[in-house]
């Protein structure tokens, strides 16, 4: 089968997981006796294209048109249904980053097909592919299979396949012209922007204790930081926590917040939820504290007290004191 | 402004889940249910703009006899009216099937504006809101978390990744899809939920919609997830569990 994956810029380089997205292509061709190739979308995008050169795969595409900077899904939606109409690949693959979410499946829509997204593995299953990806926030997976007319669009989940894993080997680049009026483009997006003020800087920070949805009340907030105290912590939070008010958003961790990576990370009362998952798993040891023994945190955690966090928390502030 | 709000009711978010016996779908038979997370945040936001903008909020789910409850809710926080359209084993369908329903359901009424929650909490698809964009042939945006009205049209404040937003201009209509944490939600007050009682609720079959509703990416099974690591789970009392959790910190681990 013909896979193409569809290659994210970020800062001047590519989005981390543009390139799992790219091992996960070549997997998907390896599987189905295909080849795989990269897209490339952009104003001028040649040079970057040339990136995807040192990689095996049948060839990059770079799609540029001035339209296409800075990026709306208006765009890239067209500049795409023409690159498929004229490339015909079976499947195209994205990273399932926050860019995809907003223009995969308006692409997939656009061509009648449906869009499986967040998928963290695949395989063959009676001559067809059979496609895994999280339901219930990760507490179940699901098999889902594409019935239809290719080409099939799926976007994969970050951390899921590794970006070290692509194959290398020499391709070429090809240009391919789009037409695009300007009026295609309907929406207006402004320059990205960060919130400075109060900005606490977790990526510091050698323990953390974290506090997700199971902390019923702001005010036992405290005991969190009391624990926190006892560890030579900082106190983060899971969105839900945010949402509320009880923490700034500079205190959130996940996708939407702050990558984390200290030597100790203390998940109480978070279900570990995908996009929470992201921002602290390559944590050096994870600890868990939660009631629910099903809770996907548990698939990362080092250490693990399945329990009512108002009791666990402050018996380990305890356990600390005297220890 | 016309704004319809697309709801969804899944399983309530502390619920102890189990496969069906099919391993199609989780056991339902004892659920509890709720307004989807993103939903209510967009249900608010949609409240708070027909408050400032004057207009009408109207609620729309798909689901079974049981989203009844989703929709009084909706009523009772304020929406004026309700579509619901009879529909049963909503999981059946991908987000393509889903957005087609809803897209009939809104072309009926020519809203100025849908919202719809990001993702939902049960499927998590996360791209019902942009494919319903895509079916009416509207501008949309996702991940918002604040609308303010510019000119004809919107200026919405969009989330990025790792903490960094864009403000983005549409004209309308439009769907925008709604990040949780836009607004702080409200409860329904005793006076909210006796006028709901009396605010019309549509009622629609979901074949007569749409006489055929093809599911192109159906569920094969669900299945328990993978462990990547191997936890040690300590047993015990708390008191126990916390020592041994010190001492692993502290001897195994070194992190202490
Ligand atoms: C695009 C997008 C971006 C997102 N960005 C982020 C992000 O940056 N960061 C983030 O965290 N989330 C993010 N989310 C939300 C994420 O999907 C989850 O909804 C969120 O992480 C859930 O937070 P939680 O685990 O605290 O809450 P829940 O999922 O509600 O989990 C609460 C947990 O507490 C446990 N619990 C309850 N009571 C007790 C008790 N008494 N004792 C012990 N345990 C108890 C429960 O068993 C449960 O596991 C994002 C979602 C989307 C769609
Ligand atoms: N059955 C439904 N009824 C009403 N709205 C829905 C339904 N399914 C999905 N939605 C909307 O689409 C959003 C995204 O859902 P999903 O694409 O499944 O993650 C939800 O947050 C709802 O706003």
């Amino acid at each position: 089968m013909k896979v193409l994956a569809v290659m994210e810029e970020r800062g001047g380089g590519w989005h981390p997981a543009s390139l799992e997205a790219l091992a996960a292509a070549q997997r998907l061709a390896a599987v189905t006796d295909g080849r795989a190739s990269a897209a490339v979308l952009g104003a001028d995008p040649g040079e970057r294209a040339a990136d995807f050169a040192r990689y095996e795969l049948e060839r990059v595409c770079a799609i540029g048109h001035p339209v296409l900077d800075p990026y709306t899904a208006d765009a890239f939606t067209a500049a795409l249904e023409q690159a498929i109409g004229d490339l015909r690949p079976d499947y195209v693959l994205f990273p399932h980053t926050y860019r995809t979410r907003d223009f995969g499946p308006k692409l997939a829509a656009r061509l009648g097909r449906p869009f499986v997204s967040d998928v963290t593995a695949f395989r063959t299953e009676d001559n067809g592919v059979v496609f895994t990806r999280p339901v219930f926030q990760g507490k179940f997976v699901a098999d889902v299979r594409i019935a239809g007319d290719a080409p099939h669009f799926v976007s994969v989940q970050a951390g899921a396949f590794r970006a070290d894993a692509v194959a290398a080997g020499s391709c070429a680049v090809e240009e391919i012209g789009v037409e695009i009026p300007a009026e295609a483009v309907r929406t207006r997006p402004g320059e990205p922007f960060r919130e400075e003020a109060g900005a606490v800087d977790l990526t510091a920070a050698e323990r953390i204790v974290a506090a997700g949805r199971g902390v019923k009340d702001e005010s036992d907030l405290e005991m969190i930081r009391k624990l926190a105290e006892a560890l030579g912590a900082e106190v983060a939070a899971s969105r839900p926590v945010c949402d509320a008010g009880w923490l700034p958003l500079s205190r959130q961790v996940g996708s939407s917040g702050q990558t984390v990576a200290p030597k100790l990370y203390v998940a109480v009362g978070i279900s570990g939820a995908i996009q929470h998952l992201v921002g602290m798993k390559g944590s050096r040891v994870i600890v868990a504290i939660n009631k629910d023994p099903g809770a996907p945190i548990f698939e990362v955690a080092d250490y693990g007290i399945v329990g009512d966090l108002y009791e666990v928390v402050p018996a380990l502030i305890e356990a600390l004191k005297t220890g | 402004m016309k704004i319809v709000v697309a709801l969804k009711q899944v399983i309530a978010r502390d619920s102890v889940l189990r496969l069906s016996a099919d391993a199609r779908w989780v056991d339902e038979t004892d659920a509890a249910y709720e307004i989807n997370e993103a939903d209510a945040y967009a249900l608010e936001a949609g409240l708070q703009l027909k408050e400032k903008q004057g207009g009408e909020v109207i609620a729309l789910c798909a689901g079974p006899g049981r989203v009844s409850k989703a929709i009084r809710e909706a009523l009772a926080k304020g929406a004026d009216r309700a579509i619901h359209i009879a529909l049963d084993q909503p999981e059946q369908l991908d987000s393509l099937a889903t957005a087609r329903l809803l897209v009939e359901a809104v072309r009926q009424e020519g809203p100025d504006l849908v919202l719809t929650g990001l993702q939902s909490d049960d499927v998590g698809a996360g791209q019902t809101g942009v494919v319903a964009a895509e079916l009416l042939g509207w501008p949309h945006v996702t991940l918002v978390v604040g609308i303010e009205p510019a000119g004809g049209g919107l200026r919405v404040r969009r989330e990025l990744e790792g903490g960094w937003f864009q403000y983005v201009e549409t004209p309308l209509p439009a769907v925008l899809t709604i990040q949780s944490g836009i607004a702080r939600l409200r409860y329904a007050t005793l006076m909210g939920i006796k006028r709901a009682r009396s605010k019309e609720v549509r009622r629609i079959d979901a074949r007569e919609l749409l006489p055929q509703n093809e599911t192109a990416a159906p569920i094969v099974r669900l299945r328990e997830a993978e462990k990547t690591k191997q936890t040690q789970i300590l047993e015990g009392p708390p008191a126990e569990a916390a020592a041994k959790l010190v001492e692993k910190l502290k001897f195994e681990a070194r992190v202490l």
